[in-house]
C-alpha cells in the first residue's frame, strides 16, 4: 500500500484505504472494484485509467456518495465520508466535492435555461444568497470558463459541444468546490475542443488550487494533464507512479498494453510500432497473490515476487517509450 | 506505393441542404480522386462536412440535401463501365452501388446491429444478398466472416444477439457485416471513436488485415489525425466543406503546409508538453448559410493574410502527391514559421 510517510510534505486530501464496491445481491453480486488504495493530494490532478468496465467510473461516484460502497473506507480532509454520516458533513461535502461529467448533451437538463443549470447548486449550499446575489454568481462563473454572460438566459440546445461542457464546469465551479471529479470530460468532444477544455481546467487548477480526481481511459491525455496516474483493470489498481515515471517506465503488462495502444501522429513511428495485448491469464495469482510493491521509487505495482523479478527485467530491456 | 487508377473521382462537388427555406452550402467544390487499393483518411472537426460528403457516394443525404453541382464517378463496377453517381435518382440504381460496391461502417456499433436477431443471421443475410449464396452455403460463409474479423469460437458466436457483445466485438461484426457484400469500397465512419484506445488500436489493425485479404480500397473518416497515421495511405484534411489540404501520410505529418493542419496536429494531447498550454483554435467554424469570402480559415487563423480575407487560395502543388490551399504557397507570400510541434514533427520525419 503506498505510504504516506514518504510524502510529509503534501497535504492528503481525498484518502481511499481498502475501497470495495459491489452491485446486485447475492448469487448475483458483481464486485466492480475491490481494495483500491490510494491517496490524492491537495492541488494535484490524479488521474485514474482503465477500460470500459474497469471500475473507474465506480469509483468517483463512490467518492461522490452517489453510489454506496460495500467495504472500506473513503476520507476526506481526514474525515470518513462513505457509509452513514452527519448533516453538517454532508453538507460540507457536497459543497466541495462537484463533478463534471462525461456527456454534454445529456448531462444539461434541456428544459432549463443555463441560468437555472449553473445556479441550482447555490440554492442548496448557499441559502442566504438574494435572487440577484446569485444571479451575480452565475454571471461570475460563466466568464469564468469563457462564456458571455448572455448566456444565462439561453437553453442548453443552443450551444456547441464544447460550450455546453464549459455549461457543466461553471456548474461544478459555482458552489466554490475544492475537489472536482471528472470522468471522461473531453472523450465526448472534438479534437479541437479538447485542447480548450484541457487548457480550461489546467488554468482554474493554477488559479484556485482545485484537486482534480481525472478520469479517462486514454493514457495519452493522462499524460499530459496528471501529475500521478493509477492504472486500474477489471476493479484492481494495477500500477500507480507519477506521470512521467509510469509512461516512461511502465512495469505492469496492463499499464504497457495501454501505452502501446496511444495513436502518435507520426507515420513512421506507427508503422514500427508492436502492439501489447495484455492477457490476464499470464497470472498465477491462485498459489501465489498478488500485493503493491514499491518495485521503483514512488513507483507500485500489483504484482506477486516472481513477476516482480521478470517485470523489471522486461523493462529493463525494452527500455522506456 | 504506387497508386495510379482512381476508382472514384469527385469534381467541384456541391452538396446543399434546404433548411426552411435557407441554404446551407455543406460542401464547397470538392476534387478528390480515391485510387484503387489505398487507404485514404478524411480529417477534420465536426461540422465540416467529412460525412455528408461521402455519405453522397452512396446516395444517403438526407431529403432536403443534393449535389447541386459537379460529379462523381464511379469506376469500379463489373462490367468496367463507370457509374455517374451524382446522377442516380432511383433508389432501384442505388441498390447496384450500395453494399455491393460501396459499403459504409458507422460510428456506433450499439446501434448499427438490429437487437431482435442474431448475428449469424445479420452476416448471412448480406451474403444472401449480394453474393446469392443460400441456406446452409451462406451461413458456412457467414461463419467464415466472423473468423475473418477476429473473433473467437464464432461456430457458437454465430447463434448469438449482439447485446452479447462487447462494443468492439459488435464493431468487429458491423465490418463483417460490411465485407460481406463484397463491396469495393469500404467507407468507415469514425469506427473507433466510440470504444476504448486499446480496442481501437485493434481495429486499425483488423482493417489493415482485411484491405489487403479483400483487396479493398477505404475511406477512413475522423475527427483525431492520431488515429489515422497508422493506417492512412494519404490523408485529406476537410475544413468549412473543403478540403484544404491533401498529400500522402508522410507530407501531411511532416511537412503540413496548411495553417488549419498545423492547428489540428498542434492541439493533440499526444503532443502536449506537461505543463504548457495546448494549442487551441480560437473562434467558431464558419457560418455555412452565409458566402464564405476568402479563405474559410482566416478568421480562425492569426497569422492570416491580408489576402486570404478576400480571395479563396487555389490549390497549391507542393509534390506532385501534395497540395494545399492557401496563400502561404504563393511565392509572394511572407515565410510564416510553422509552430512548435510541427517543427518537432518535421524533425522526426527527417
Amino acid at each position: 500500500m503506498p505510504e504516506t510517510e514518504r510524502n510529509t510534505d503534501r497535504e492528503v486530501l481525498v484518502q481511499v484505504k481498502d475501497l470495495e464496491v459491489t452491485y446486485g445481491s447475492g448469487r448475483r453480486k458483481y464486485r466492480a472494484v475491490s481494495h483500491a488504495n490510494f491517496e490524492i493530494y491537495r492541488g494535484e490532478t490524479f488521474g485514474l485509467v482503465g477500460e470500459s468496465g474497469s471500475g473507474k467510473t465506480t469509483i468517483g461516484r463512490a467518492i461522490m456518495r452517489i453510489i454506496p460502497t460495500s467495504g472500506g473506507e473513503i476520507l476526506y480532509k481526514g474525515q470518513k465520508i462513505n457509509g452513514r454520516i452527519s448533516k453538517a458533513l454532508d453538507r460540507q461535502v457536497i459543497k466541495e466535492i462537484q463533478m463534471i461529467f462525461q456527456d454534454p448533451q445529456s448531462s444539461l437538463n434541456e428544459r432549463a435555461k443555463v441560468s437555472y443549470i449553473v445556479g441550482e447548486g447555490l440554492m442548496n449550499v448557499r441559502p442566504d444568497l438574494t435572487a440577484a446575489q446569485r444571479e451575480e454568481k452565475v454571471r461570475q462563473a460563466l466568464l469564468d470558463v469563457g462564456l458571455l454572460p448572455e448566456f444565462a438566459s439561453r437553453f442548453p440546445h443552443e450551444f456547441s459541444g464544447g460550450q455546453r461542457q464549459r455549461i457543466g464546469i461553471a456548474r461544478a465551479l459555482i458552489v466554490e468546490p475544492e475537489f472536482i471529479i471528472a470522468d471522461e470530460p473531453i472523450s465526448a468532444l472534438d479534437m479541437s475542443i479538447r485542447a480548450q477544455v484541457l487548457n480550461l481546467l489546467r488554468h482554474l487548477q493554477q488559479q484556485r488550487g482545485i484537486t482534480y480526481l481525472f478520469i479517462a481511459h486514454d493514457l495519452s491525455v493522462m499524460r499530459y494533464i496528471s501529475d500521478r496516474i493509477a492504472v486500474i483493470h477489471k476493479g484492481d489498481i494495477v500500477e500507480l507512479a507519477d506521470a512521467g515515471e509510469l509512461t516512461g517506465h511502465p512495469i505492469h503488462p496492463y499499464t504497457r498494453s495501454l501505452l502501446s495502444a496511444i495513436p502518435m501522429p507520426s507515420p513512421r513511428r506507427e508503422r514500427g510500432k508492436k502492439l501489447l495485448v495484455y492477457d490476464p491469464a499470464i497470472h498465477h495469482y491462485d498459489a501465489d497473490p498478488p500485493a503493491w510493491r514499491e518495485l521503483r521509487p514512488r513507483h507500485w505495482v500489483l504484482c506477486n515476487e516472481a513477476e516482480a523479478a521478470a517485470w523489471l527485467r522486461d523493462a529493463a530491456d525494452t527500455g522506456s517509450h | 506505393m504506387e497508386h495510379t487508377t482512381p476508382i472514384l473521382s469527385a469534381r467541384n462537388v456541391h452538396i446543399c441542404f434546404n433548411l426552411r427555406g435557407r441554404v446551407l452550402h455543406a460542401i464547397r467544390g470538392i476534387d478528390l480522386d480515391i485510387q484503387q487499393g489505398e487507404v485514404l483518411a478524411i480529417v477534420g472537426e465536426s461540422g465540416s462536412g467529412k460525412s455528408v460528403f461521402t455519405k453522397s457516394f452512396m446516395g444517403l443525404l438526407d431529403a432536403n440535401g443534393a449535389i447541386t453541382e459537379g460529379a462523381i464517378d464511379y469506376f469500379g463496377a463489373d462490367d468496367g463501365k463507370p457509374i455517374r453517381l451524382s446522377g442516380l435518382k432511383k433508389e432501384k440504381d442505388w441498390l447496384r452501388v450500395r453494399g455491393h460496391e460501396i459499403a459504409m461502417i458507422m460510428q456506433d456499433p450499439m446501434t448499427s446491429l438490429n437487437p431482435l436477431k442474431t448475428i449469424g443471421d445479420q452476416i448471412a443475410e448480406a451474403v444472401q444478398l449480394h453474393q446469392h449464396l443460400k441456406g446452409r452455403a451462406a451461413r458456412e460463409k457467414a461463419v467464415e466472416y466472423l473468423r475473418d474479423v477476429g473473433i473467437a469460437d464464432p461456430e457458437r458466436r454465430f447463434k448469438q444477439y449482439p447485446h452479447e457483445f462487447s462494443g468492439g466485438m459488435r464493431q468487429r461484426v458491423v465490418i463483417a457485416i460490411a465485407v460481406a457484400c463484397n463491396p469495393q469500397i469500404l467507407i468507415c465512419d469514425e469506427p473507433t471513436t466510440a470504444l476504448d484506445v486499446t480496442i481501437q488500436a485493434q481495429i486499425l489493425e483488423l482493417l489493415k488485415d482485411l484491405r489487403v485479404k479483400y483487396n479493398l480500397t477505404v475511406v477512413l473518416i475522423t475527427h483525431d489525425l492520431g488515429v489515422v497515421a497508422n493506417i492512412a495511405d494519404r490523408v485529406a484534411v476537410m475544413y468549412a466543406g473543403d478540403i484544404v489540404e491533401i498529400g500522402t501520410a508522410d507530407e501531411i505529418y511532416y511537412d503540413p503546409r496548411h495553417p488549419y493542419t498545423w492547428a489540428l496536429l498542434s492541439s493533440m494531447p499526444q503532443m502536449g508538453v506537461k505543463g504548457e498550454d495546448l494549442f487551441n483554435i480560437q473562434g467558431t467554424p464558419p457560418n455555412l448559410f452565409a458566402e464564405i469570402h476568402g479563405d474559410a480559415f482566416a478568421p480562425r487563423n492569426p497569422q492570416a493574410l491580408k489576402i486570404d480575407f478576400v480571395k479563396q487560395p487555389p490549390y497549391f502543388e507542393v509534390t506532385p502527391t501534395h497540395k494545399a490551399k492557401t496563400w502561404l504557397l504563393d511565392p509572394r507570400a511572407p515565410k510564416i514559421e510553422p509552430p512548435a510541434v510541427v517543427r518537432r514533427l518535421r524533425e522526426e520525419g527527417m
